[in-house]
């Protein structure tokens, strides 16, 4: 009882000894911090990874894919149906899109991912609605700048939005306005606008495949609803067929409909007057694109086609926006030539499992269901696997560099019980003249180590927990007071800074900090212990 | 029972029961550096229950050695500390420990009191050594009424929730005294009790004693320097370089 007695007024009494928990307690908190906000983002990036890639894809090795879609996800669903939730057939090739900057005129040409999709089943087998633009209000820091522009329960497809057709009909106006009349200002001969629209006669609906063209698109005013205003363009005409063509119905949407990454044909800028960061896209809803790519057979050639852009999608990740241009599966395949005898064929099979648990077993039944070397199946994470893998490492490295702390921390408790051991030496002897055993004593100071240890724990861990909860208010502060905005949400994809607090996580920080206040004070503990009563008792 | 003082010579006291607590041959040296330094050169002491005795002697005499080594807070390199004719001073460090705890009190010259403790609390530091956190929780009311007992006994009932550094020196010295009692001890061990006090307030604590001895037979065992101090006991013995002086028993006034 007298251990408890002491131990608690030790607690109490001596300040010192509270400064030596500060150190314990701000790495605590510290180590909780970081931890949460990378598991946020490790979370986060995971999430969008794993979105665009489902949880197992089947991919053909060659790209003229395998053929009879349906028979082949039969093969899929007889494997291992039970296991799979949703499953959709994609085909997936490397391509070119060319586009023109509306302002000058000029024509860039950009390599992208090219993927033929089914938006209903994609949007089965992972997020699509979330990622279009069109479903998504436009914000700037939690301002709505323009709601979104489809309801949210509206099945992905390829309509244009209405503001889209707005848009794209005072586009092809404008161009019928200036044919034959304007002749460019850099004297460069600049080809029509081809029209591969619904025309009366159905001879030609199949094939668009046309020369090299371009379309002219001006810049979306996308902070107001109403439809923007287009600046004049330069356009001579080509042959009269196209303007034959051009007669049927020229606002009309091509066949080929493609979803753009957005960050492929926009760029971001610096405000001058407000400094702020904001996009500009060259190429909007509405506007054609040029898609140069390869057909399925052997040597392959190249084939270009016109889309209409439908939507931009934004997936968060780099690598996707800059990269992907989802479109049209059919008729990718049809102008691929992958349409044989009614057969289509695919590239790859993305599925989408109920629990991912059994990932490894449905990729081994699947590597089994398939003629071998014509597929190869793998889970998300073994495609990502080494992002995945630094990730974990820099994790890892950060926690032992942040326990380092704690460590140190615990040095400073040594010393400072050394102190406080000497000048209870006397205390000591009369302690023992009283009957307290030399075990007695060490547990005085052992118990004073463990108090200190728990309360320097508790306050870090309650630090830290607050800080995790109010850290986008203290950013928030933080830009405030420096003047530089410390979490840019345009740099960083997100709107507030993830975090995700682990509570297992929690309490092996917690647990191992009081174990180096405890570890700290054994060695004074035991030189306590040993003091000779006389020795002590005299003890100047 | 009630006692009337006793003065039996010690003599016949002998004769008659085992002596309570005896030392025997005492050597002892300490251990300076390379030197060693001897203080006890075959030194011994007994008491019978009941006798108030001083040791009296020049300081480095070895006085505070003796009663050191009569309360087991040392060992004597060569001797023996019987209690009740048993020996004691070759016992296990957990048995030494127990026996300081039931048998014997120590008072000091600067009173030890621990600082971070109320006065009451200092008092019940004893039992609170000798019970487990059960058995103390379970018996606090007990043991607190004991302390107050005893605190009642030495006039300090008023002064309970005070830190030692608001008492006085007489008061914490009762203090100690009602420390070293609470665990109904059966010698008490004193080392230069009043040396820190002054005349007046010496005086009372030696009354205190005396009372002490008086009304419950405790054995008591005082070193001094004071001659006058000294005489307020049964019995002196002196001890000069470490031996005892005289063979003749004195007798106190």
């Amino acid at each position: 009882m007298y251990k408890i007695l002491l131990c608690l007024r030790y607690l109490r009494t001596r300040y010192i000894a509270l400064a030596s928990i500060i150190s314990v307690m701000l790495g605590v908190a510290t180590m909780i911090v970081v931890n949460s906000v990378m598991a946020g983002f490790t979370n986060e990036m995971r999430d969008r990874i794993h979105g665009f890639l489902a949880d197992v894809v089947v991919e053909s090795r060659s790209m003229s894919g395998i053929v009879d879609s349906t028979r082949q996800m039969a093969i899929v669903q007889d494997a291992a149906g039970e296991f799979i939730a949703a499953m959709t057939p994609t085909v997936e090739v490397p391509a070119m899109i060319t586009y023109s900057d509306p302002v000058s005129g000029e024509r860039f040409t950009q390599s992208i991912q090219l993927v033929g999709i089914d938006p209903g089943g994609k949007a089965q087998v992972g997020p699509l609605k979330t990622y279009l633009d069109s479903y998504n209000a436009v914000t700037d820091e939690g301002e709505v700048l323009r709601p979104s522009l489809r309801p949210a329960d509206t099945a992905p497809g390829w309509e244009l939005t209405d503001h889209a057709k707005k848009y794209r009909k005072m586009m092809k106006q404008q161009q019928m306005l200036f044919l034959r009349e304007e002749v460019p200002l850099d004297g460069l001969p600049v080809p029509a606008p081809e029209f591969d629209g619904q025309q009366a006669p159905a001879a030609d609906a199949d094939s668009d495949v046309a020369p090299p063209e371009f379309n002219v698109a001006s810049e979306q005013a996308l902070a107001t609803d109403d439809p923007p205003v287009a600046p004049p363009d330069f356009n001579t005409p080509l042959q009269s067929s196209t303007q034959a063509r051009a007669a049927a119905d020229p606002a009309a949407p091509l066949n080929a409909r493609v979803f753009l990454g957005e960050q492929i044909t926009s760029f971001q800028t610096r405000d001058p007057d407000t400094g702020k960061l904001h996009k500009v896209n060259m190429v909007n809803p509405g506007d054609d694109i040029l898609i140069t790519t390869i057909q399925s057979d052997t040597p392959p050639e190249p084939i270009s086609f016109s889309a209409t852009v439908v939507d931009m999608f934004r997936s968060g990740m780099s690598e996707y926006d800059g990269q992907l241009v989802l479109m049209n599966l059919e008729q990718l395949q049809k102008n691929r030539g992958m349409i044989l005898n009614g057969e289509d064929a695919i590239t790859s099979i993305q599925i989408k499992l109920h629990d991912y648990e059994d990932s490894d077993e449905v990729v081994k039944r699947l590597r089994a269901a398939f003629p071998p070397g014509a597929v190869t199946v793998s889970t998300w994470e073994a495609k990502q696997g080494l992002l995945l893998s630094a990730v974990e490492v820099e994790t890892a490295i950060l926690n032992v560099l942040l326990f380092m702390i704690i460590a140190v921390a615990g040095f400073g408790i040594l010393a400072i019980f050394f102190m406080i051991v000497v000048e209870k030496t006397r205390d000591i002897g009369i302690l023992k003249s009283l009957g307290a055993s030399s075990k007695g004593v060490m547990s005085i100071f052992l118990s004073y180590g463990l108090g200190l240890g728990v309360v320097g724990s508790a306050a870090g861990v309650a630090i830290g927990l607050l800080f995790v909860h109010y850290i986008n208010e203290i950013e928030d502060g933080l830009s405030w007071v420096t003047g530089r905005k410390v979490f840019d949400e345009k740099i960083y994809y997100f709107f507030e800074i993830p975090t995700q607090v682990n509570p297992l996580m929690v309490m092996w920080v917690a647990v191992g900090a009081i174990a180096i206040a405890v570890l700290a004070s054994v060695l004074p503990a035991r030189r306590a212990s040993r003091l000779h009563p006389v020795r002590a008792l005299r003890y100047e | 029972m009630s006692t009337t003082s006793q003065h039996q010579s010690p003599l016949e006291t002998l004769k008659m029961t085992t002596p309570l607590i005896s030392a025997l041959a005492i050597e002892k040296s300490y251990v300076k550096g390379q030197h060693k330094v001897p203080v006890l050169y075959g030194a011994g002491l007994t008491a019978q229950r009941g006798e108030f005795i001083s040791v009296v002697g020049q300081s480095g005499s070895g006085k505070s050695t003796l009663l050191h080594v009569m309360g087991l807070l040392d060992s004597p390199d060569v001797g023996e500390v019987l209690l009740e004719g048993k020996r004691i001073d070759n016992l296990q460090q957990s048995a030494r420990d127990q026996l300081r705890n039931h048998v014997f009190g120590f008072i000091f010259q600067f009173y030890h009191l621990l600082p971070e403790l109320t006065l009451l609390e200092n008092v019940m530091t004893p039992l609170m050594i000798r019970h487990s956190f059960f058995s103390y929780w379970s018996k606090r009311k007990e043991i607190r009424q004991q302390a107050m007992d005893i605190l009642q006994q030495v006039g300090l009932e008023h002064r309970i929730k005070h830190r030692p550094s608001e008492l006085s020196g007489g008061e914490m010295q009762r203090g100690a005294i009602a420390r070293a009692l609470i665990a109904r001890p059966e010698i008490l061990l004193a080392d230069e009790p009043t040396g820190n006090l002054d005349s007046s307030t010496g005086g009372e604590i030696m009354e205190t004693l005396t009372q002490l001895n008086e009304d419950n037979q405790l054995t008591i065992v005082m070193v001094t320097h004071d001659e006058a101090v000294a005489q307020r006991a049964h019995r002196i013995v002196r001890l000069a370089e470490g031996r005892i002086a005289t063979v003749a028993h004195e007798e106190a006034a």
